[in-house]
This record gives C-alpha cells, sequence and structure tokens, in this order.
C-alpha cells in the first residue's frame, strides 16, 4: 500500500498525514505536490487539512483546480480509494467529487476541540471497520455541510453519510453539533464509497500519547488491503 | 536636497541630543532616508536605550553583549542533538489600533524570530491584558472597546497561526481596568532545531550575493517600531497605517522555503526583516559579520512603483526574510523560493568597505557604518524613585478586612474571567497541527508536545501578574519565573530555560522605571536560582494611554524538558480512592495572612491593596525537582499548582477534571478565607495513589518541603467538598463547571 499525500501550497497537514500513515497504520506513504499531473504507482490518495492558498477564494476552490486533481478524479473514478480530511473535505467538494459545500461555522468561530462520530454507513471501504462511537479532534472555521435540499435526500436515502457529530452514545443533539453542518453531517462518502471526504481529524488520532487511537478505525483500511 | 529640519527628526522619534549625534557620527548632513534609519534603529524598540543598562542583570545577556552578540544565546540543548529556541516579543500598540492585525503580526514576526535560526516553529503561547469585559466594571463605552479588543486580538491569533500551522498550545488572559486602553498582546514562539544547524545572522564572504526573499514590500507599517516606542494618544486611529497586514499563507510558505533553502547549504546568514524591515536586516547583518553591504532597492519586489528609498528601507510588511548566499549558489535559494510561489532576488552583494550603502534610481541614498546603528544607540541611565503606593501596600492592614462567605466567594471567583476557563479563547485556536502536542490548552499547568525523533517530551508555559508586581514588583518579578517553573514541573518537567516579555509603562518617569529595575532584579535572581537562564526576551515600554499606563507586566515564558513524554500528568482525570496531598515549600515570611494583592481581595472585596508573598525560591528548586521525581517515577498521577484564587480554586479546578468528586479538609489557621483563598507560593496539590502517601510525605520531608494529606478522589461523589475549621464548602461539581465555564461566554454575550 503506498498512499499519496497531496501537498498544496498552504497544506498544514500534510506532515501530520505522512507520519501518522507510515508510523502509526504502518502503510507507505510520499508527498505528492500539486503541480504533478499522476497518480501512478499509488494506492490510494489523502488529501490533507490546512489552508491551501490561504482560504483566499473559497475554501478548497484554487486547489481543486490545480493539475493533480485531474489525476485524482480519474483515480477515483476508476473506484481507488481517496480520502479528504478538513481542508481536503473541501477541496473534493470543490473538485465535484462530493456533493454540498462547507461554510463558515455557525458560531462564526474557528473550533478546536475533540467530538463524538458516529459511524452512519458501515459498507464503505473507510468505514468498514468502525465498529463503535470514535473520539475525533477537529480544527476548522469553515466545517458547516450544507446541501440543496434535493442533494441532502439523495446523500441520506443512499445511506452516503459516513460520519455524524453526535454524543458519546451515539446521541444527536445540536449540542453535539460542532459547527451547525446539516443533519450533523461529519463526513460522507461518494456513491461508490472510495471516497471520503471528513471534517474531523482521524490522522490527529492514531497515537496514544497525542490522546487517542480511534481515527486509527478509519486508516486502518488501508493496512489490510491492496499492495 | 531639502535640509533636514527639526520637526521631520522629530516627529520621526529622534531626540535634538540624538540628532547632533547622528551629524557627529555621519560627518555630514544626513539624507532623510538616513534620520529614517537612525530614528527606528535607535528606538527604544530596537536600541533598548532604557532597558539595556537593568538587561544586564540577566547573566546570559551580559555576556552574549560583551562577547559573541546575542543570537546564539537563544538555543537550549535537550539532548538527542536537539535544541529548543523560543522567544516573546510583544504587539501592544498595533494591538490597541487594529487588534486582528495588530495580533496577527505578532504571531508572524515571533514565528520568523525562530525560523531565522534555522528551527521549526513547532509551537505557539500568547500572554495577553485587557481592560474589563463584564458590563458595569467601567463606562460602557470602555468595556465594549475592551470586548472589541479582546475578540480581535484571539480572533487575530487564530486566524494568523492556525493558518500558519504552529498550533497554539497554551497562555493565559487576564483583565483589568489599568489594560483598558492599552492592552498586552504578547506572543511566544518555540522552535525546534537540530544543534549543529543553528544558522547565524552574520553577513560574510565578500562578493556573495544579499538575497531579498519573501513577500513583497509595500507601504504598510512605516515607521512601526517608533510606533512601538511612544505613548498611545488620542491620534491613535491616525497611526493605523503604521500597522502592518498579515499574510500567513505567504508565512507558511516563508517557512517551507526558508527551511528547504537552508537544507542546500548555500546560505551562509539569513535574518527576517521584523521591526525596521530593511533597515535592521541589512545593518545588523553587516554589523555581525563586520562587513559592508551594497543594496540597489531598484531590484526589490514592490507592491507600488513610487516607492521611495525611505518607504523602502522603513516598510514593515510582513512574511520577508534577508539572505545571504555563497557566490555562485544563489540560483538553488532562487529555485526554492520560486517552486513555493514566493519572490525572490538577489539586490546586492556583501563588500568589504565596512559600510551599508543604498541605492535608489542610481542614486545613493543612504551611505552608513552599520555599527553606528546598530551599536551606538544612546543609552540612558533614568534616575528611578520608589512611589508612595509601595509603603502603603506593605503597610496594608488585612485585619480591617472582614472574612466573607467561603462558599459564595469560591462560586463569585470562578465565575471571574481572571480565573474562569478560558476555553472560548483556545477553542478558536488549533493547538493539535503538527500532531506533536500531548496535553494542550486547559488540561494541565503547562502545555506537553511530543516531537518527533525523541521520546523526550517539552513542557511549555507563560505567566506573569501585573497587579502583584506593580503592588512589589521584586516580588512580581519573583513569582513570575517560581510560577512559570511550577507550572511546567507540575507536568512532571525539569524547568531548563526561561524568555521573558517586559511590559512597562513611560521608562522616563521614575516610578515607572523603579518597577522595571525591581522586576528585572527579581525576575534575574530567581532565574539564577532557579537554574533556568534567560535566554531571550523582549521589552515593550511607553505603554500607556489617555486612560492610564498599564500595569508593569513581566511575563515569563519556561521551557521544561521531561525525560519521557509518556510519564506526563495533567489536573485529571484521577484513580478512583487516590489521596490528595498539599505540597508546599517553607515560606520565610507570609505579610498580610497571604491575602495582599490576592485575587480574593479584588473580587471579592474591591480591595487592589497589600502586597503579595514573597516566594522562598531555592525551596521552589527544589520543589521542581520533587516533582520531577516524583511524576517521573509514576507515582504522582495528577499535579497542580495553587495560583490565583488560592487553595479553594486549585481544588476546584481539579474536581472539574478528576471525573468525580474530592473530600478535602484542611486546618482554618488564623483566618478561614486565608486558608481557602490566600496564594501562597511555592503550593502544589498532588495526587497520589494510597500505598505511596507515607512515601511522598518522607521524600518531601528529606527535601526540605513537607507533603501533607488533605484529601481524597471519590469516582462516585458528584461533589467538591472542603471541611475547614468550623466552615463546609459542597457544591457539585457540575456547579462548579457551570460557573467556571460560562463566565467568559458571558461577558461576551455569547452561548458557552
Amino acid at each position: 500500500m503506498n498512499v499519496a499525500v497531496l501537498r498544496f501550497p498552504g497544506s498544514n497537514c500534510d506532515q501530520d498525514a505522512l507520519c501518522s500513515l507510515r508510523e502509526d497504520i504502518g502503510v507507505g506513504a510520499q508527498y505528492v505536490w500539486h503541480e504533478e499531473d499522476a497518480l501512478a504507482g499509488f494506492d490510494a490518495v489523502f488529501v490533507p487539512g490546512g489552508f491551501t492558498y490561504g482560504d483566499y477564494l473559497r475554501c478548497g476552490a484554487i486547489a481543486s483546480r490545480s493539475p493533480i486533481m485531474d489525476a485524482v478524479r480519474r483515480f477515483a473514478a476508476d473506484g481507488r480509494p481517496v480520502i479528504g480530511v478538513c481542508n481536503g473535505f473541501q477541496v473534493l467538494c470543490e473538485a465535484g467529487l462530493l456533493p454540498g459545500a462547507l461554510m463558515q461555522n455557525a458560531s462564526q468561530k474557528f473550533v478546536c476541540d475533540h467530538i463524538w462520530l458516529t459511524v452512519a454507513n458501515r459498507s464503505s471501504y473507510w468505514t468498514r471497520h468502525v465498529d463503535r462511537v470514535l473520539r475525533i479532534p477537529i480544527a476548522h472555521g469553515e466545517g458547516r455541510y450544507v446541501a440543496d435540499e434535493e442533494t441532502l435526500r439523495r446523500v441520506e436515502d443512499e445511506g452516503r453519510v459516513a460520519f455524524r457529530y453526535s454524543g458519546p452514545n451515539g446521541e444527536r443533539d445540536p449540542r453535539f453539533n460542532p459547527n451547525g453542518s446539516m443533519d450533523d453531517i461529519a463526513g460522507l462518502v461518494n456513491e461508490a464509497g472510495n471516497v471520503l471526504g471528513m471534517m474531523p481529524h482521524p490522522e490527529r488520532a492514531t497515537k496514544a500519547i497525542l490522546g487517542g487511537e480511534d481515527g486509527r478505525l478509519i486508516l486502518a483500511g488501508l493496512s489490510l488491503v491492496g499492495a | 536636497m531639502a535640509a533636514i529640519t527639526p520637526d521631520v527628526y522629530l516627529s520621526m522619534g529622534l531626540r535634538s541630543s540624538e540628532y547632533d549625534l547622528l551629524l557627529k557620527r555621519l560627518g555630514r548632513e544626513p539624507t532623510l532616508t538616513e534620520v529614517g534609519m537612525f530614528a527606528v534603529m535607535w528606538s527604544e524598540h530596537c536600541g533598548y536605550k532604557y532597558s539595556r543598562p537593568v538587561l544586564a542583570f540577566f547573566k546570559k545577556y551580559k555576556e552574549a553583549m560583551e562577547g559573541s552578540g546575542l543570537e546564539n544565546a537563544g538555543v537550549v540543548e535537550i539532548g538527542d542533538g536537539l535544541g529548543v529556541t523560543m522567544k516573546v516579543e510583544s504587539h501592544n500598540h498595533p494591538s490597541a489600533v487594529e487588534p486582528y492585525q495588530g495580533a496577527a503580526t505578532g504571531v508572524g514576526g515571533i514565528i520568523r524570530d525562530i525560523l531565522t535560526m534555522g528551527a521549526r516553529p513547532i509551537a505557539g503561547l500568547n500572554s495577553l491584558r485587557f481592560g474589563p469585559i463584564r458590563d458595569g466594571e467601567d463606562d460602557p463605552a470602555v468595556v465594549r472597546r475592551n470586548r472589541f479588543l479582546f475578540e480581535g486580538v484571539v480572533a487575530g491569533i487564530a486566524g494568523y497561526g492556525n493558518c500558519v500551522g504552529v498550533p497554539t498550545v497554551g497562555g493565559e488572559v487576564f483583565f483589568h481596568a489599568r489594560f483598558s486602553g492599552n492592552p498586552l498582546v504578547n506572543a511566544m514562539c518555540v522552535g525546534l532545531l537540530e544543534c549543529d544547524k543553528v544558522t547565524t545572522a552574520a553577513a560574510s564572504g565578500v562578493g556573495n550575493p544579499v538575497i531579498y526573499l519573501g513577500s513583497a514590500t509595500g507601504k504598510d507599517g512605516i515607521h512601526g517600531a517608533t510606533f512601538a516606542s511612544d505613548s498611545l494618544g488620542e491620534d491613535n486611529e491616525a497611526k493605523r497605517p503604521n500597522v502592518q497586514i498579515g499574510d500567513p499563507f505567504a508565512e507558511k510558505q516563508v517557512i517551507e522555503a526558508t527551511l528547504e533553502a537552508l537544507g542546500t547549504g548555500a546560505i551562509v546568514a539569513i535574518q527576517d526583516m521584523g521591526a525596521a524591515g530593511l533597515t535592521c536586516s541589512t545593518t545588523e547583518m553587516a554589523s555581525k559579520g563586520s562587513v559592508g553591504m551594497d543594496v540597489d532597492l531598484d531590484l526589490v519586489p514592490m507592491r507600488e512603483r513610487d516607492m521611495t528609498a525611505y518607504e523602502l528601507m522603513l516598510s514593515e510588511s510582513q512574511e520577508r526574510m534577508l539572505a545571504v548566499a555563497h557566490l555562485g549558489r544563489e540560483q538553488e535559494v532562487l529555485d526554492v523560493f520560486h517552486k513555493w510561489g514566493l519572490p525572490a532576488v538577489v539586490i546586492g552583494r556583501v563588500t568589504d568597505d565596512g559600510l551599508v550603502t543604498i541605492r535608489r534610481h542610481g542614486k545613493i541614498e543612504a551611505q552608513v557604518n552599520p555599527k553606528v546603528l546598530t551599536d551606538e544607540c544612546p543609552v540612558y541611565e533614568t534616575p528611578w524613585e520608589e512611589p508612595a503606593y509601595f509603603n502603603v501596600a506593605r503597610s496594608f492592614d488585612i485585619g480591617k478586612v472582614p472574612v466573607a462567605d467561603p462558599q459564595e466567594s469560591l462560586l463569585r471567583l470562578l465565575a471571574c474571567p481572571n480565573i474562569a476557563s478560558k476555553r472560548w479563547v483556545y477553542r478558536q485556536y488549533d493547538s493539535e497541527v503538527q500532531t506533536q502536542t500531548s496535553v494542550g490548552c486547559g488540561a494541565a499547568d503547562a502545555a506537553v508536545l511530543a516531537p518527533r525523533g525523541t521520546l523526550k517530551g517539552l513542557a511549555l508555559a507563560i505567566d506573569g501578574n501585573g497587579l502583584k508586581t506593580y503592588l512589589d514588583p521584586f516580588v512580581g518579578g519573583q513569582l513570575a519565573v517560581v510560577e512559570a517553573a511550577r507550572n511546567v514541573a507540575c507536568t512532571g518537567a525539569r524547568p531548563v530555560a526561561a524568555t521573558d516579555g517586559l511590559n512597562f509603562g513611560n521608562p522616563e518617569k521614575p516610578h515607572v522605571f523603579w518597577q522595571f529595575h525591581e522586576a528585572v532584579r527579581g525576575i534575574a535572581e530567581a532565574c539564577e536560582t532557579m537554574e533556568t537562564p534567560v535566554v531571550s526576551g523582549n521589552v515593550s515600554f511607553y505603554n500607556q494611554s489617555d486612560l492610564g499606563e498599564v500595569l508593569p507586566t513581566p511575563m515569563i515564558g519556561m521551557l521544561g524538558v521531561l525525560e519521557s513524554a509518556e510519564r506526563r500528568v495533567g489536573m485529571g482525570p484521577l484513580t478512583d480512592g487516590a489521596l490528595l496531598m498539599l505540597v508546599s515549600t517553607p515560606l520565610n515570611v507570609v505579610p498580610q495572612s497571604g491575602l495582599g494583592a490576592s485575587a480574593y481581595l479584588a473580587e471579592i472585596h474591591g480591595i487592589e491593596n497589600g502586597v503579595p508573598v514573597p516566594p522562598n525560591v531555592p525551596a521552589e528548586h527544589r520543589l521542581c525537582r520533587f516533582l520531577e521525581k516524583t511524576i517521573g517515577d509514576g507515582w504522582v498521577e495528577a499535579a497542580h499548582d495553587v495560583s490565583d484564587g488560592g487553595l479553594a480554586v486549585c481544588l476546584s479546578e481539579m474536581a472539574m477534571a478528576s471525573g468525580g468528586g474530592l473530600n478535602v479538609s484542611l486546618d482554618s489557621g488564623d483566618r478561614l478565607d486565608a486558608a481557602l483563598f490566600g496564594e501562597f507560593p511555592g503550593w502544589v496539590v498532588v495526587v497520589v495513589p494510597p500505598a505511596r502517601a507515607v512515601e511522598t510525605a518522607q521524600l518531601a520531608e528529606r527535601m526540605a518541603l513537607s507533603a501533607t494529606l488533605i484529601g481524597a478522589f471519590d469516582a462516585g461523589s458528584a461533589n467538591l467538598t472542603i471541611a475547614c475549621g468550623d466552615a463546609t464548602i459542597r457544591v457539585p461539581v457540575s456547579s462548579l463547571r457551570e460557573r467556571y465555564e460560562h463566565a467568559i461566554p458571558a461577558a461576551m454575550h455569547v452561548e458557552a
């Protein structure tokens, strides 16, 4: 398993993703610069968090037009695994790989915290090993998931909501939703289930000394299949 | 060329005597550009003309000034070939005028200070002071302004730090009427580097190219350093153009490009362009290397075409660096910066004439011996005088203060913004990016990082108490040091080095200079005993406005090292049945029952008087070793020091972190309120398993400390119960939390 960790100007969780994958998950991982236009030799793609291009336009909008994203679209269309975390989720939405958009948090403030995540779809590539409520860090200013009514219904009907913000026992309540996301949506997958976008940071939770290892359950899939 | 008239140099902050000295050293009439360069380099901000004699109290500073210069003083070796650099920088005046950008560029500036050593910035902390934010505490317009400043500063730190990818892992916030009008915004940055890769700022190698790196230069921040060296007044708004605008995205690119470029080995010397921009970087690099530098400003990347030499030399546009490369290897540096999308241009050469020559449109606009600018700033010995209030504070009679209801006092103290949870603040900071944060904000007395490449841990804290320093500056200085050291020790770390941010009023006033002198003396003496040398620092004077001068506020940033990051502890959670022991240092003298200058006296009685209890510094040193040993050996499972609000507040905070309830029993001594809310330095509550209690007490005794059993943790309880003499406090932990967590959101009129 060799994972491409994309690097855009302004990515700042690229190193975190690389180290987590290599050291904690135990798979191969390499940086891929945004100007590259191919993903030959890679088995999965990790679009890391950060502030690509300073988030000076819409978050992720400029990065989504990078040469590498054309390669990611082809890669995803082949059914191969792609994960976008935080700003990476925003990039995937802007690239048209996932529906909807991420807007400024309802509080209008950046929020850094540890939240509870309940898995809503356990059949996708990324969520199949998640068997309980997870404790995962979040850190974002624009993580409020929104979609038009029809999209939202489709996403729900097709079971594409991967994760929802919840309480420790999976209970849904606005006070557990840190950003005002519709339907408490924290992450979703594409129709084929191979592309996951999520605001919480699983790569920040793969080492006990950092306060938790629940992120492993999401990233573990990478070490169990493929080369 | 128009002659330089007094109103020109006076408006730039130069005095007549300084101008005369300039004339003498230059031996001719200066150009306008030269006057500007002298004005910024000889400002207090760059030249330390009032503080230098007092800073000689700091051993390392004195050695550095007499020896090889200051730059390498800042690297603390932690083993495994790694070094830590750290520094605090104030951005008080810009933040008073434009809070978001003022704070943001403060963060950016201190990050580049660390980067310029060749270190990767791995953590940020901050120490903030504002006027009161609760309705009714001051004139409504002033309170609204204070909230605006508080909100803007926090957003600015978050906006910059989060984007640039340096986690903000700790800090402190304090509110007091003396900061209305002149908030204090001190940002600290910590960097990690391989010890053999420390860079230099000393230019060398005649003919070597001088390279401008980073964002283009605009007309922002012109004379920022002079602005920082003056008092705030009615024309604050007019000074908005003095405030720089930050671009954290560019900074992130500068960090990556700089570290990558340093990795090529093509760079001889590098320095950030901070205060005084191109003036400071060219003259300091040339001066440190005892060489000359010939710079053509026409080559500098500019945001506007019509910029004059004066504007280019004085601009404080952000996210810029200046480097000297090996001749013939400049392209390697340029390529790296271009890859990261940043301007990078050769703008000059190192020369052997010992002069910094600045050209614009083919004309020499400035030509000066850089050492005159960097080393010959006049130094002023200010007379100092002990103010009358000090005697009043020392003779304050606590006997006339009634003992307030303990339970109500505790609940009020927990809801006081100075003591209450700062979650509203730190939740806005990304404290975990770089995935090295083991203990972030609010969970322990210090943040703990577990850096990659070592099993060691780094503990970081920043502390200072303006009210205590005002009422007794010497003791206030000592207290800042021992509290910061104690805080890192409470995680299990050994305190190893300090950095300071010294924030005072107008040093030309004798009572302010007395405060400064005494506080620095207290810091220096305490650091000596604590074996925590001051490795870097920042002085900010003229912190006064129409609303008065600030409380004298020295802030101490402390670095502690844990042999094993995995052994770090916080305030909780606790194991059922674990025992609470109060470990304390013997105090030589306890004025005013320990209530002088306390939060209890200020918040409950509205009295800001009395003097703080002086710490027993040698015993504080032993206390830190005690904590390092007991935590490092794995038998203390939590520790928290007694600070603002005394033991009762300390226990409340532990109860909230415990996961259950606490049952505590205390001696009431001569005053119930002193036992609960007295602020005794050198007090720490540690939590141990019952089997270790005797051993803990014995070890404390051997180290000439005392450890007394005061209570136990009860996982099945939901209350904090403190029996103290005849009185009993019994409060549900949920009520404590309600007060503690909601105070600041309530003052800010937002939901928690």
